[in-house]
Formats: structure tokens, sequence, C-alpha cells
């Protein structure tokens, strides 16, 4: 039988605000266990929440980022459970009305464009962390990343592979780190993922069983953990069993799921709204404020970086691929005053080979954006040549000098005086008339090697213009 | 309505709370007696009626994301039954 | 010193009459000798005097309070820093606050004097003082009756004259109805009025701490100081604090107060309701117009309020789980144990009751029957109150059905112990006002009348009962032995 797979994704995304959701306590990652954790995110008895605003405001940015309808009425509720790492026996979240509702996300699969819809996106707080190593068969528990938090953003059943699943999170992901409301720091947990996973018949309309596989950290694990829950699943009905309704776990050492049976018991959590909340009301003047400050979203940059500066697809894919690399281009060209598709090039060329190769971020590029861009106008004002160019880079990657300070120093300013260049034709004229008289009698060829020649002896500093118009007159005679 | 022994063990399962077998019944027996009070509610309609969560007709305030909390752990942590090198000790927790 | 009113106090401290360190030291002594009342669950005797004596500087630097160096004490519902905190339970038997709440804050600003940690019903959760960890608090007007609960310590301390003033919370009449058993004034201030911060909750949306005192003046003098905004408190409101005190004297002429036909029903006994009419009489006298109103939701308050608040308390209460703070199960064999076991232990029947009640009323099939239904009803008794309150300035009622009834009597039936409160809870599902104060006695024993006023309108009230306590004395009235 031929089975279609249904996957639906659950991603976590930790608002990257200073301070928790529900307390002043700071959200910096690897503190000293519980010294982030105050009286609110212990549950101290008496101690209340009170929300942060810059969460809801990033709520809201991701909700207009995917034209998803902002809910002017949303409403928090206490999921009830119990569970070590959620100190006061339930989690605020938000149920019925949450703050960000139907939007969408288009990806692209081989080519072709694929809108997976999002059902809603919801705030919520995190849950701390249980440690289960060396204490003498008892779980340590770290509340410092408990109230950090978080947007879950819960995508419609549209997703029909784990290609897709990943194309959808990697969007998600640029979409986030885009936006500036979450680090995405896949390691540090600030993006994770939870998979819906059903299979169906081809050709049914009635979904499978799915069952939710939790916690998964990285773009390879999604991938590998649905692929492999998709295969247990078909191997279990082909075999004339059943799925299970469950929350399975990926264990990414020996690549299967497996039941998580400690998640099943408590699931009925009983939400209701909580009593210590009010209800969030975000009227047209905060919109209209959040608008005014949402940056360009990645489809609309890469557009305009086509149409406004005529680069190619490719060029304007990369560019666009993160904002402070768009950011980066966009200064570099003001400040160069070169071709756009020149500077393109230079920043998707040279610059990326060498922060791939030293595996840094283009916020930490050793060349700052007005160094490169020193560069490429000596580049343009035919100062240096596009093969001096690039060592004049190698130059800048390894110092803090200036173009213009390395092609002083390096002497490697192009030569344009005819008087120098004449004064060497003429030598090498004098030296080669071998050569002068093949290409006299019509050997064209010979032609290369009086270029050659002159660039050898001028250290490739000459105009490469100027060289080929002086010597063809001086070689005719 | 009446709720039975089992139902009883049920909820006192997802409330976490040990209730000793021979107070079951007795405890049956009051909630029964509770959820008698309560069908006096099914009597009244309330078909457009908006349900009212809060006598607050209040929007929620909201407070700006600055860090005012300082490591107070060991204060904290004074008071707890057990913790070992700044984390809180639970029996093993099983996944 | 003990039978004056906090306002005179004050005057004499100011007067230096005598010190705060002599007039807490009478206190302390009267604790003592009273303990068998059980009213407080810790006296706070060292930190008190010294206090006191910090106090009768600052009243000699000139920069007092009309608080400072008076003595109060607070219901053991309200964190303190550095003083257990026990909320009735033994849960929070070895629990000490690392914060005061912020009543607590407020009141040791002004330079208030905290005598101790007053007795409660566990969690707030009772109507009698009875399903207290500590043991119940006997009503110093009968020692053989209750004080009333869930704040009872308090209205008990204060009749007795064991504190000059307590504090109180209310989330279904647990202020009114023991300051009407123990024939004080009592005061639930509109949802919101005063901070909830650092208050142990019990049901967060109906919870509201208020001042538990001898007369409506010095009601005003600490609900002046209890009140307003706090920003660690998502419910507490942003509205000015007016001077409680400057419209006692209001005259009462033209007032219009209405009657809910459904408070003097058939369900009132005789007596009550007799003692009532001369109570309300006294308003006819001052100028008051009198109406009959009705309120037909009324009757369906204590099934609504059974469900949301256990609903509420369900979950408010799962936090004490054995593992941060509070009574932890000896040798838990695994999570699971750690959980039932600390929490079976350490809970009484009481709160068990309302938390097995709160959480079926939310499992899943019976949210909607239950919780949604009573919250329909919440807006339909809320809105009751709103067509009154059009009407009318006022709303006056009785308190409680009975006065105060013997120890024991209603341990047993936990449904008639709900209905003793069956005219209190509809006021904390709207969030309004109301207050408690001495009407007389049937039998030896207090009653109260209760006056129900408009969302913030604390100060009419205070007015209200002001005005009254100018032309009976039912207020100054001090149970036998402890004059």
């Amino acid at each position: 039988m031929e089975w279609e797979t249904v996957i639906g994704l659950e991603v976590h995304a930790q608002l990257a605000t200073k301070s928790k959701i529900f307390s002043g306590a700071s959200t910096a990652y690897g503190a000293e266990p519980n010294t982030q954790a105050c009286a609110v995110d212990l549950g101290l008895p008496g101690v209340l929440p009170v929300l942060n605003k810059e969460a809801v405001r990033m709520a809201v940015i991701f909700g207009m980022a995917i034209e998803a309808h902002i809910a002017p009425y949303s409403v928090f509720a206490r999921k009830n459970y119990f569970y070590p790492d959620l100190p006061k026996g339930y989690q605020i979240s938000q149920m019925d009305l949450p703050i960000v509702g139907i939007g969408h996300l288009d990806i692209e699969i081989e080519g072709v464009n694929k809108r997976i819809g999002v059902t809603r996106a919801h705030l919520e707080e995190d849950a701390g962390k249980s440690l289960h190593e060396s204490f003498h068969g008892l779980t340590g528990i770290d509340l410092n990343r408990a109230g950090t938090p978080l947007l879950e953003i819960v995508s419609e059943p549209d997703i029909r592979s784990a290609k897709e699943a990943v194309a959808y999170m990697r969007k998600l992901h640029e979409l986030v780190r885009y936006l500036g409301i979450c680090d995405g720091n896949m390691q540090e947990g600030s993006f994770r993922c939870d998979a819906n996973v059903s299979v169906r018949p081809k050709g049914q309309e009635a979904f499978g069983t799915r069952a939710e596989i939790k916690n998964i950290n990285s773009f390879k694990f999604v991938e590998k953990a649905i692929n492999h829950e998709v295969e247990r699943q078909i191997e279990l009905l082909e075999n004339g069993g059943k799925v299970v309704q469950e929350t399975r776990l990926y264990d990414s050492v020996k690549d299967e799921t497996r039941s998580m049976r400690s998640k099943e018991e408590a699931n009925d959590y009983r939400y209701f709204p909580d009593p210590d909340l009010l209800p969030v009301i975000i009227d047209e003047a905060f919109k209209a404020e959040i608008k005014a400050a949402l940056p360009e979203l990645p489809q609309a940059k890469k557009d305009r970086f086509k149409n406004a500066y005529g680069l190619d697809e490719e060029n304007a894919t990369i560019l666009t691929s993160s904002r402070q690399l768009a950011d980066y281009f966009e200064a570099t060209l003001k400040a160069s005053g070169s071709e756009a598709k020149l500077c393109a090039n230079w920043i998707t060329g040279d610059l990326s080979a060498a922060l791939n190769k030293a595996n840094l971020e283009i916020t930490h590029s050793p060349v700052s954006y007005e160094r490169l861009a020193g560069l490429l106008t000596r580049i343009t004002d035919d100062t240096i040549s596009g093969k001096i160019a690039k060592q004049v880079f190698e130059a800048l990657w390894h110092s803090t000098a200036s173009a213009d300070e390395v092609i002083a120093e390096k002497g490697l300013k192009q030569i344009t005086d005819t008087g120098a260049i004449e004064a060497i034709i003429d030598r090498i004229i004098a030296d080669n008339t071998d050569q002068v008289e093949q290409y006299r009698s019509g050997k064209d060829k010979v032609f290369a090697f009086f270029v050659g020649q002159v660039m050898k002896e001028m250290q490739g500093k000459a105009n490469p213009a100027e060289v080929n118009k002086m010597l063809k007159t001086k070689l005719q005679g | 309505m009446s709720l039975t022994a089992d139902d009883v063990n049920k909820i006192a399962h997802l409330a976490r709370l040990g209730i000793d077998s021979q107070d079951i019944k007795s405890y049956a027996k009051d909630l029964s007696g509770m959820l008698d009070l309560m069908t006096q509610m099914s009597e009244l309609n309330t078909d457009n009626v908006e349900p009212m969560a809060h006598p607050m007709d209040q929007a929620q305030r909201l407070r700006t994301d600055v860090v005012t909390e300082q490591n107070n752990r060991e204060k904290f942590q004074a008071i707890a039954p057990q913790v070992d090198t700044g984390l809180y000790l639970v029996p093993k927790v099983i996944e | 010193m003990h039978t004056k009113t906090l306002k005179e106090l004050a005057q004499c401290l100011r007067s230096g009459e005598f010190s705060s360190l002599e007039l807490t030291q009478a206190f302390l002594n009267r604790i003592k000798k009273h303990q068998d009342l059980n009213a407080y669950i810790t006296v706070t005797e060292e930190l008190a005097l010294q206090n006191a004596k910090a106090a009768d500087a600052r009243i000699a630097s000139g920069n007092a309070t009309v608080l400072t160096g008076i003595p109060i004490a607070q219901k053991d519902i309200f964190c303190t820093l550095d003083v257990k905190t026990t909320c009735g339970s033994k849960m929070l038997d070895n629990f000490t606050a690392p914060y005061n709440a912020t009543v607590v804050e407020k009141l040791n600003q002004a330079g208030a004097v905290m005598l101790g940690k007053l007795n409660m019903d566990e969690f707030a959760m009772g109507s009698s003082n009875e399903t207290s960890f500590y043991g119940v608090v006997k009503n110093p007007w009968n020692i053989n009756t209750v004080p009333g609960g869930s704040s009872g310590g308090s209205a008990a301390a204060v009749a007795a004259r064991l504190t000059v003033c307590a504090t109180g919370t209310d989330t279904g009449g647990s202020i009114r109805q023991p300051a009407a058993l123990c024939g004080i004034t009592g005061l639930k201030p509109t949802y919101g009025r005063i901070s909830r911060y650092g208050m142990i909750a019990y049901a967060s949306s109906l919870d509201q701490g208020g001042p538990m005192t001898r007369n409506a003046e010095d009601a005003a003098i600490l609900l002046q100081t209890m009140a307003g905004f706090d920003e660690k408190d998502s419910t507490s409101v942003d509205q000015p604090v007016p001077d409680y005190s400057a419209g006692l004297n209001a005259p009462l002429k033209g007032l219009k107060i209405g009657l809910p036909k459904e408070f003097f029903g058939s369900g009132l006994n005789s007596d009550m309701a007799a003692t009532l009419e001369i109570a309300i009489n006294e308003y006819k006298k001052l100028g008051a117009e009198i109406k009959e109103i009705s309120m037909p939701n009324l009757k369906l308050a204590i099934p609504a309020y059974y469900v949301i608040a256990p609903a509420e308390c369900s979950a408010n209460l799962s936090r004490f789980d054995g593992v941060r703070y509070g009574y932890r199960c000896d040798n838990p064999s695994d999570l699971a144990d750690l959980y039932t076991r600390s929490r079976g232990e350490a809970f009484g029947k009481e709160v068990k009751r309302r938390i097995l009640m709160g959480t079926y009323a939310l499992s899943a099939g019976y949210y909607d029957a239950y919780y949604i239904k009573a919250q329909k009803i919440r807006r339909l008794i809320s809105d009751d109150f709103k067509n009154a309150l059009a009407d009318v300035d006022v709303i006056m009622g009785p308190v409680t059905p009975t006065t105060a009834f013997g120890i024991g009597e209603k341990m047993d039936d936990p449904i008639e112990m709900y209905l003793s409160d069956i005219y209190t809870i509809a006021i904390n599902l709207a969030g309004l006002p109301a207050m408690s104060i001495p009407a007389g006695f049937i039998d030896g024993m207090p009653v109260g009348l209760q006056i129900i006023g408009n969302y913030f309108a604390e100060d009419r009230l205070l007015n209200l009962a002001h005005q009254f306590q100018q032309v009976t004395n039912w207020h100054q009235h001090s149970p036998k032995g402890f004059e």
C-alpha cells in the first residue's frame, strides 16, 4: 500500500526578552543553577505574575510577519499538571484565546512554493530543567529557565514529508531571527520543536492516529525523527497493528523514538482562565506602534534586492538569508558607491568563503563593511585590478588597516602612467625581435605573450586596457 | 448526582492528593452533596450569558522589560526540604 | 489602655500619655493571659518590643504616621519576612517567607507594631476557624461557640482586646462573618483595592484583604494605609486612594437603602430579622429612605461559589508539593509518592474536599457543566447588583443567618457549614465592597449588619457605618471577662 505522511509542527521559540514573562528575573543562559529563579519563578506562596510588555510586542510582531489575525482580546489560562520542573503545578499558557490567530508561512521545496498554514501562536512560560546525573539516585531541579517567555507556534497538519518539515522549521527559524524576537540558538534550547506525525493510505481523507514526538532540537534530528517515526507507524500498520496516540521521545543516539509514559499520565490539563491575570487587550494604537517598527520581511527584502539592485536570484537569496547579512550588503554598497553586482559578488564570494572557513557569522566579520567598501571603491575607480583586489582583501582580513593603506604600503596601485608602460613595452619589443616578427606575419596568438611579459614586468599593476591598447599600436610598428 | 469511590480515587490522583482508603467513602458522600447543591444551577437558563471569569473589567497591565531581581538563592533554599549544590532534589524522575 | 480605640491610642501616643513600648507590653500581657482563646498562632514578642521602641523614637522625632506605635496583628495568611507564615496549615508549619506581603510592608512602613500572626481556617477555607491545623479559636462572647471564619483569630483578637486592630481576608465572607459573630467592625473592600501580593491565595478572583477593627473610624484609618495600587499585583487597581476619614461625618439625608427581599424572606430567623429591623430604623431616623429591591439570582450564589472557589483553589494549592518549601513526607519512594503523601499528610479534610471538588469541576467533560455554568451565574449575580445599585446607594442585609454556633456543631456537615455564608458570598462574586458592623445582640451574642456599596465606595460605607456608630453603642460592648 502507498502511504501518505501527515505532519503538524509545534515550535517553541524562546523570546529574546531581558527579563522573564511574568517576573523581573533575568533570562540570560548559562547561570549557576537557581540563581535566576526569583520568588515568582519558584512559585512561592502569595506571589503574583505581571506580564512583560516586550513578550507581548514580540508575539504581535510575529503575528504580523505571518499575516495572522492579532487577537484584540486574549486570555492566559492555567494548564494543570504536576512535574518537578513546573513549580506552581500549572503552566501559565493560552488556550481558547491565543494572542496570534490563523496565519501562514510559505516554504520552497525543490523550487516549488508551498503554503503551510499556521493555526495559532500563543504566549506561555517555559519550565525549568531536570538534571538526572550524579545525585545518588535523585533528580536535581534547576529553575533558572522557569518563566522564560515562549511563543508556541502551531502549524496546520499541512506538512507531507520530513523534508517539508525541515524546510518549514528553517523558514520559521530564519523569520524569528529576522524579527529579532528569538536568538534561534538550538543548542541552548531557544528554538525547539514537537512533531505530530501520522500516516494514512494515499487518497484517504481522514487522518490516521498521530504520535507526538517531543523536544527535537536540531534540523537534522527533525528529519531523522520524523522519518523514523513514519517507518515505525507504517511497519506497525502493515503488520496489522494499530498506532497508539501517545507522546514519544526521540533518542538521537539510538536514532529511534520511544514512548514517554511519564507524560501520558496527566493528560487532563484542566485549563481555566488564570485569575491572577487580566485579559490582554491589543488596541489599534499598540498595533500601529508595532507595525511602524516592523522590519522588512525576508521575502520583501529579496524582491527589493532583485528589483532595485538588479541582483540575480542566487545572490538575492543568499544576501537576504539573514537580516545582518542583508544589512551588511546595503551598508557596503552605500559606502563604496560601487555597482551592486560587484558588491554582491564580493560578499557572497570571497567574504562568505572566508567567514565559512573561519566559522564566523557576518556580525563577527574581521572585515567591517567600511573596509570592504574601501576595497570596492578602489576596484571601481581602477586603482587596482580585480586580481590585485584579492590580495588586498587577504591583507584586510588579517589586519585592521584600510584598503588604501594596504595598497599604499604594498605598492599595489595600478600603473596608468603611459610613459612608464611605454618604456617597458619598448624594452620588451626590443628584447623579443623573433616574437615581433611572428606577430607581424599574422600570428595573433603571440599577442598574449607580450601582454604576459608586460604584466609580469609590472607585477600586475598595469592597467590591462591601457597595456593592450599601447601594445597593439607599438607592435603594428 | 453522586460520585463513587472510584471517581474520588481518580480525582485524588489528578490532584496528587493522598487520601486514606477508609476516608474515600466519606469524601464521596461530601462531594456528592456538593454536586447536589450545584444542580440548582442547571435550573437557570444561561444560554446567552457571557461567562464572567473575573470581577475586574480591566485590561492586563504590562510591565517594562527590565531585570529587577537579583540572585537570592541562599535565602530561598534555606526553606527547602532537600537541596544539593544549588539544585532542588526530588526522587528520580523517569522520562 | 486596651479599651481605647485605634484613634484614641494614636492621640495618647502623640500626647505622651503612654509610650508604644508600654502599650505593646500591655497587649502582649493580655495575649498571654488569654492564650486559651487560641487567637494567635505566633506571637512576635521580641520583635514587637523592638519595633515599639523604634516607633517611640519616630514619634519623638516628629515624623510619625497615625499608625506609628499602634499594635496590630496580621492574619497568618499574609507573608511576613523572617516570621513564620502558616496559613493555618500543617503544610506551612515550617515555612518562613523570604518577603513581606505588600500589606505587611505598608503597615510596617507606617510604623505599626506587629504583635503576632493570627489563627485562621486552613488556607482560609472554613467559616468557623475549626479547620485550622492549630485548633479552633474560641469566641470571647461564649467560649463554647466559634468565632466564625476564616479570619476567626482576627475577629476574636479584636473583640477580646488582644490587639486594637487586625488584618483579615475575605473570599466568601471571611472578614464579615467573623466580624459579625464577634461583634466587631469588618470591611471587605472592592476587589483590587488592596494588593494581594504576599497574601497566600485561596481563590484569586475572590480574595481581598481588609481591616478588622473596633469601629468604622479605626477601619478608615487602617484601610487608608492598606489600600492602593501595587505594581506587583496585576489585579490591583491603579486608582487614587481617597481620604477615608474625611467623609465619615457626611449627613445621610436622602440616602437610599435597598433591602433585597431575597435577604429578608422566610429563610431569615425572626430574632435576626427583628434585630436588623431596629438597626435599619436607625438609618431611617438619620434621614435615609428604604426601598425593597429584588436580586433574583442571589440564591445561586452558593453553588456558583462552590464551583469557582474550589476550581481556583485546586490550582492555587498545587504549588505545595514538598519540593521547594513547606511540608515534605518522610522517605518518599518515588516522585508520585512524594506528591501524594506530602499533600495527603499535610492538608486537612476541608482543604482536600475543596481541591477535589475543584479538580472535578475543571476536569474533562465537566468543565462546561460546572465551571462555565458557574461563571455565567456569576455574571447574572453581578448584573443583579449593578441593576440594584443603579437604583439605590447601598444595599443592607444580614451577615449571617444566626449568631455564633457551637464548636463542633457543623463540622460533620460541610453543606450546612457552607450555607452559613449565604449572605456574604454573592458580594465576592461581584467584587463589591461590603462591611459588617455590630447591630445588636441576641441572647447575649453579637449580630452584624451588612452594608454593601458600589465599586470603590468604601468611603461611603465607612460614612454610613460611622454615622450608625454615633447613634448606637453596640460596637462599644465588650465580652465579659475581656473588659
